[in-house]
């Protein structure tokens, strides 16, 4: 006797358990290469699944095993021989490399020093959320997949009994019924009703003959009611429903950053994962995401993420060249009435005198009213943040600021010398969407 | 002439079936086979991954290392460096064996004659199997150390849990009885064994205790011990280092050395396996192989099958040559197989040479029993000494080479000609005892009284030593287990 079982419907990820135990047993190489790995990535990408190339320090598992190199002797047999005869010499191969007694060796396993495997998207959002100290809330909340709706999607024939669309049940049956020409109950009825008439009259051949027909035509109809079900299986019809997701319109984020020798490379790493984080809070509520990224010295320019983040320019500083541009390609590009507009900006504070104010002008006059929410994050170093112990001591860019976060809701400012910072600045953002979602 | 039973790549439930009886009554009546009943599973590839990393078992206990193993080889196979086996067999009766989806049809076909009855009768005669596994049990005994595992890592924590298997499974290789026999349980004791666990797991869950503050241990119920054969005597030199540390480590729990005898089991049950690579390998392609082609004989498959086959069979049988860069040691399909057609020859058509040399079966015409006779009462060491030809050896072209560790050469000691067959095969079989492979180490002595030092020996064979670094990585592992120092010393063998 056999059995054929097919197991494929069963539940997949059998070694997941196994998995979480191996994640968290590599946790800290796995770390490691997680940061190296966002650091070099997109903005955009930080949310995908990607390989990470481990090395095996911390999951060897050692046994005992021979070592014949180091000493002793010993017999082996091989396929393929062509010239040899006995007593001839082979010379070894130089250790380290294959050859022979090489490939024995590394038999017994420990041949590898590090593997590479894949990651999914919540495994690498864990540890990139781990960094920034992320309360769990808000964890669990980007990692959301997009909220969906069921929708109702016409008829099925099958489904479960609650759905049952009874209109169009009826109406099917109905249309059976007459087509198929079963008897009324009433037709029935009423050929009893003659019957039994018929029964009262005086019994002649005629009325007998005609008693003999009628039971005849009752019977025929009481079986054909029987035969033809009042409501059949065929009839039966169920409404459909499916699942669509929420419709969401589209964001665009605007990153702004100073990049003028006083930005090194702490300071553009910092913004880097600040702006990270906005793109994926922005993804999970906004279906489509551009970026735009302005960069800016004395003058301003429109730029692709790797030059973004990795070319540098001499000159000056002056910020309110980048909020022209910005108000330029939005003008241009991004019409509010289709597009929800974000802006971040980084910045190490500094800016040519009397250019704050003329910023604190272009924010109250042009770009606060478009839009959604404007973060300016200033980037220090931990000396600095000491200095700058109050929140109301600062540069001229800073003070000036601190007006504009007066008068707009939605404008945040905060200071950051590690990644640990970052996450307050989202904090009302994040409010904003618990209400509005 | 009868129509084949497939004709296109696609399968299906019905071709299965039916194909699988065609197989069936060859297997049965042409060959004569004894199997385990069949049961037959259809999985997916990341199932297929799924089993792979777990020991090719359908069920087993978690732990980080199986998922090393699945991260490891879903890379390899998401990359295009490895394909899936087409099958796996579980040693189990009734005996499963898994079917990959993508598998065509002539394959699904290959794959069930190899798995379903190669294989399922290689484990259900040989004497190695019927020794050492319990086949009707081991399922049982999976589900049962999968949950008592995930027990006490509720009640233990995972931590402390992980790091006893870690240890336990550093000794695996160390952890098996292989010149003693454990004293075979009979079916009473083992419905018994099997009831006071069952009562164990009842009487320790208590909702309770998982509200206790930590610190306060729930009482213990010792763990009723099966074996019985503890009484407080050590017999000394023990060879099964799990064993020993198991009925006498002084600092273990009782939770604790239940989790080494379940990895001491499960070392026991591959350990056969071990042992008959060859064999196995050899008995399930000779088998497929033999069984393929009657079907053709018979119209029941049509040409184009056959040659897909016979494409996939010869890669699975081929042997690279020692200098080849694919060369990874000898391939157990290509001398199993080569072996066991080369009996059927010998029985069919012998040569002189071969009736010099196998004068008890050589032109008997029965090769069947010649083959059922081996498959039933060797392992591979024992098989190569008593069978392989000096034809095999010609056609694999081996030869011995000598190494001693200081030499700067190795030296041909002897090759496939009239002086060298014996020698060649000799040291080929010893190649496949892995009494000799795995290294020797026994307790020697264990100072209960006094400062309780556990003494172990790695006895030498031909003064090899042990690989310095994993030695003392490994003997870490001991002195958790142990509690106190642990010495292993290396020591000359008096041949």
């Amino acid at each position: 006797m056999t059995h054929f079982i097919d197991r494929r419907l069963n539940p997949k990820g059998k070694s997941l358990a196994n998995r979480q135990r191996f994640l968290r047993r590599a946790r800290a190489q796995i770390r490691e290469a997680v940061q190296k790995s966002l650091k070099d990535s997109a903005i955009a990408d930080i949310a995908k699944e990607r390989k990470v190339r481990i090395s095996t320090k911390g999951t060897k598992e050692p046994r005992f095993r021979l070592d014949p190199k180091t000493s002793g002797e010993h017999d082996f047999v091989l396929p393929g021989n062509k010239t040899f005869s006995p007593g001839d010499e082979i010379k070894k191969p130089p250790s380290g490399t294959g050859g022979a007694s090489g490939k024995q060796a590394s038999d017994s396993g420990e041949g590898e020093d590090d593997f590479e495997f894949t990651m999914t998207q919540d495994e690498i959002l864990d540890i990139f959320f781990e960094d920034l100290e992320l309360p769990n809330l808000v964890r669990t909340t980007l990692k959301e997949t997009p909220t969906r709706v069921w929708k109702r999607a016409g008829i099925t024939t099958s489904g479960s009994p609650t759905q049952i669309n009874i209109l169009r049940t009826m109406r099917n049956s109905f249309g059976r019924r007459l087509a198929l020409k079963r008897p009324k109950l009433s037709e029935v009825e009423a050929l009893h009703a003659e019957l039994e008439a018929l029964e009262h009259e005086p019994q002649t051949d005629e009325a007998r003959e005609k008693i003999v027909a009628l039971k005849e035509r009752i019977a025929k109809a009481e079986s054909k009611r029987k035969w033809i079900a009042f409501v059949d299986p065929i009839d039966v019809r169920f409404n459909s429903f499916t699942e669509q997701p929420v419709p969401t319109s589209q964001a665009v984020m605007f990153c702004l950053m100073d990049v003028s020798g006083s930005m090194g490379e702490r300071e553009k790493d910092l913004a880097k994962r600040f702006y990270m984080l906005l793109h994926l809070f922005l993804k999970r509520r906004y279906k489509k995401v551009d970026v735009v990224f302005i960069r800016h010295t004395h003058d301003a320019q429109e730029v692709d993420e790797q030059e973004f983040f990795y070319s540098r320019q001499s000159g000056g500083t002056i910020v309110s060249t980048a909020l022209d541009k910005m108000l330029e390609i939005q003008r241009e590009r991004y019409n509010t009435s289709d597009w929800n507009i974000y802006a971040a900006q980084a910045s190490d504070g500094y800016t040519q005198s009397g250019d704050a104010r003329h910023c604190v002008e272009m924010l109250n006059g042009g770009i606060m009213p478009l839009c959604q929410y404007y973060a300016y994050i200033e980037i220090l170093d931990e000396r600095e943040m000491e200095v700058f112990a109050s929140e109301d001591s600062g540069a001229e860019l800073w003070r000036a600021y601190r007006t504009v976060a007066d008068l707009w809701p939605n404008f945040a400012t905060k200071r950051i010398s590690k990644p640990a910072d970052i996450f307050p600045v989202f904090r009302e953002l994040f409010k904003k969407s618990e209400s509005a979602g | 002439m009868t129509a084949p039973l497939f004709t296109e790549a696609e399968w299906d439930f019905a071709t299965l079936d039916r194909t699988y009886k065609a197989i069936e009554n060859i297997a049965l009546n042409d060959l004569k086979l004894d199997v385990y009943p069949n049961q037959v599973e259809v999985i997916s590839s990341e199932q297929m991954l799924d089993a792979y990393s777990s020991l090719a078992m359908p069920l087993l206990y978690n732990h980080w290392s199986f998922g090393k193993i699945f991260a490891r080889e879903e890379a390899m196979y998401r990359g295009g460096y490895s394909a899936l086996a087409y099958e796996i067999v579980i040693n189990s009766s009734p005996c499963i064996s898994y079917l990959l989806e993508e598998n065509t049809m002539t394959m699904q076909a290959l794959v069930m004659a190899h798995a379903a009855f190669g294989h399922n009768h290689f484990f259900k005669n040989n004497y190695l199997f019927r020794q050492w596994t319990n086949a009707e049990g081991i399922l049982d005994y999976l589900s049962f150390a999968k949950k008592y595992i995930a027990a006490c890592e509720d009640r233990h924590g995972r931590d402390e849990v992980e790091a006893i298997l870690d240890s336990a499974h550093a000794l695996m290789d160390q952890g098996v009885f292989r010149y003693r026999r454990p004293p075979k349980p009979s079916r009473e004791r083992v419905a018994e064994k099997r009831r006071l666990r069952a009562a164990y797991e009842e009487e320790a869950y208590n909702e309770l205790w998982r509200t206790l503050p930590a610190g306060i241990e729930p009482p213990s119920a010792p763990i009723p011990d099966p074996d019985g054969d503890f009484d407080g005597d050590m017999k000394l030199p023990e060879e099964n280092l799990l064993y020993f540390l198991e009925k006498h480590s002084p600092s273990l729990k009782a939770w604790q050395r239940e989790i080494l005898r379940i990895v001491r089991n499960l070392a026991q049950y591959f350990y056969p396996q071990k042992q008959t690579k060859v064999m196995n390998e050899g008995c399930a392609t000779f088998v497929h192989h033999t069984i393929m082609h009657l079907m053709y004989e018979r119209g029941l498959i049509s040409e184009g099958s056959i040659f897909e086959f016979l494409h996939s069979h010869t890669s699975v049988v081929f042997q690279p040559e020692f200098d080849d860069k694919r060369y990874y040691g000898i391939n157990p399909y290509a001398l199993g197989f080569a072996m066991m057609s080369d009996i059927r020859r010998i029985c069919e058509a012998p040569t002189a040479e071969d009736r010099e040399w196998f004068p008890q079966f050589a032109g008997s015409g029965d090769w069947m029993s010649t083959l059922k006779d081996a498959w039933a009462n060797y392992r591979d060491e024992s098989f190569i000494e008593q069978f392989l030809s000096p034809k095999v050896m010609r056609d694999f072209r081996f030869f011995a080479l000598f190494d001693k560790a200081d030499d700067a050469a190795y030296r041909v000691s002897a090759i496939h000609n009239e002086t060298g067959y014996r020698r060649v095969r000799a040291m080929l079989a010893r190649q496949y005892d892995v009494g000799i492979a795995d290294p020797n180490i026994q307790v020697v002595g264990a100072d209960l009284k006094g400062n309780r030092a556990l003494q172990l020996e790695h006895r030498m064979h031909r003064g090899v030593p042990l690989h310095h670094a994993t030695k003392e990585l490994v003997v870490q592992h001991i002195e958790r287990l142990w509690g106190h120092e642990v010495t292993l010393e290396e020591r000359a063998d008096d041949q």
